[in-house]
């Protein structure tokens, strides 16, 4: 636990480091609203409330049941997703392992504690899927999720996801992910993951599926998990 | 000769008729809407229109329709300028706003711009103030429904924050009101600040 809030505090002083003077705005701003009493302080305090501050946080952008919302950016559906994946990319997000602006400032701010209980609650979570993609392809992804693409020595998804594509571990729920964050993921998967060579992590896994589905096998397996329960 | 002034009321109908529908819908904003809309420089209560997301444009000329959009000056001047739209107008009019070209208001605070800037990229995690950004674009174009805020005054970024918070717009549904209602003043003062600076 101690060399864990020690991992943390150097994410954070990284974090400083690598943001320079951009980052003190926020800290000045920070400041004055701790300054105002009443204010900042008027949500209710302590672990719980900070929890259900922190929860209202994430589920104004992921939705208000964690369903996803399609933003300028596709914001993923996070309810019934495995804590210990929802653990790993934060985690991989404050390291720089998994590039995204937006969620490495959010990732770095969380505690391990707050991490795992908002975890736990979105794991609880199953609104219907929102959905996006386009029916008439769910049949050929639903052919590629559960059995593969022999042919292309593409393994089925379901293997490791799960016939009902709700992961397992650290390996992600895909039933009911936004269409385009799935067709966006897919296809910059080496971009954004696994991005310190030299401490490759489990997104290596899917690298090279990710790189032997073509465009049009992406599209028909978002389209089959955007609907999936 | 008796009915030549209906010959000239007909010819005259069906000229209009044949007009282009972005004719027509030019027509009717340069009559109608830009009063208020066009132009305007320094302080205005409406806010730009010019390359805002047409199908924003229309999601708002029904809510003013349906009532929906509640704040005093929508029900003072919109409820009544949209009452009569039909559907094909509302889709004219938003076309034909969007796409006139942008232009940035930058009547804001320059001195909070880099705050603003800061905050409308990558939110306040720690006061879970979420990044604007996420959902309004990197150069706050806008996308689908959701609105371009580039262009937009000061005073009516400002107001419209505000009345967020005041529980006005409430209908727009998730997730503006909850995150509006977060921000404090000198939050508000700096995304609005910034934004009016943004082409």
């Amino acid at each position: 636990m101690d060399a864990e809030i020690t991992r943390l505090k150097s994410y954070r002083s990284s974090a400083a480091f690598r943001l320079g003077p951009r980052s003190v705005l926020p800290a000045i701003v920070i400041a004055a609203l701790c300054a105002v009493p009443g204010r900042a302080g008027a949500m209710e305090r302590g672990p719980r409330g900070d929890v259900q501050a922190k929860l209202g946080y994430c589920m104004d952008c992921h939705g208000l049941s964690a369903e996803g919302y399609h933003g300028y950016y596709p914001i993923p559906r996070l309810a019934g997703q495995q804590p210990e994946y929802l653990e790993n990319q934060l985690r991989a997000f404050a390291e720089h392992r998994r590039t995204n602006n937006i969620m490495f400032n959010v990732a770095h701010s969380l505690s391990p504690s707050m991490v795992a209980s908002l975890a736990a609650h979105f794991k609880g979570l199953n609104p219907g899927p929102i959905g996006g993609g386009p029916h008439d392809r769910v049949g050929q992804g639903r052919a590629i999720f559960q059995d593969g693409v022999p042919d292309s020595n593409i393994a089925a998804c379901s293997a490791c996801h799960g016939p009902e594509a709700t992961g397992y571990g650290e390996i992600p729920r895909l039933a009911g992910q936004l269409y385009p964050y799935l067709i966006n993921k897919l296809t910059n998967w080496d971009k954004e993951r696994g991005q310190i060579r030299s401490r490759p992590d489990t997104s290596a896994i899917m690298s090279p599926i990710a790189h032997s589905l073509n465009r049009s096998q992406i599209e028909a397996v978002a389209a089959y998990l955007s609907y999936q329960r | 000769m008796r009915y030549g002034w209906l010959k000239i009321a007909i010819l005259a109908a069906a000229c209009a008729a044949a007009l282009a529908p972005e004719l027509r819908a030019e027509a009717l904003a340069v009559r109608n809407c830009n009063w208020c809309h066009g132009g305007a420089k320094g302080y205005s209560p409406a806010p730009r229109l010019a390359g805002q997301r047409p199908l924003y444009i229309e999601k708002e000329l029904l809510s003013f329709r349906w009532h929906t959009r509640d704040n005093p000056f929508s029900r003072q001047y919109m409820w009544g300028a949209a009452a009569n739209l039909s559907p094909e107008t509302a889709r004219d009019l938003a076309m034909y706003f969007s796409a006139q070209p942008t232009k940035a208001a930058s009547d804001g605070d320059p001195g909070l711009a880099a705050m603003g800037e800061n905050i409308y990229q990558q939110g306040l995690p720690e006061e879970n103030i979420v990044a604007c950004v996420a959902c309004h674009g990197p150069n706050a174009e806008g996308v689908g429904s959701i609105p371009r805020l580039s262009g937009l005054s000061f005073a009516y970024l400002r107001r419209r924050l505000e009345q967020w918070a005041e529980g006005y717009h409430a209908a727009a549904g998730p997730p503006m009101p909850s995150i509006a209602s977060k921000l404090p003043p000198e939050v508000v003062a700096a995304l609005a600040s910034y934004l009016s600076f943004v082409k």
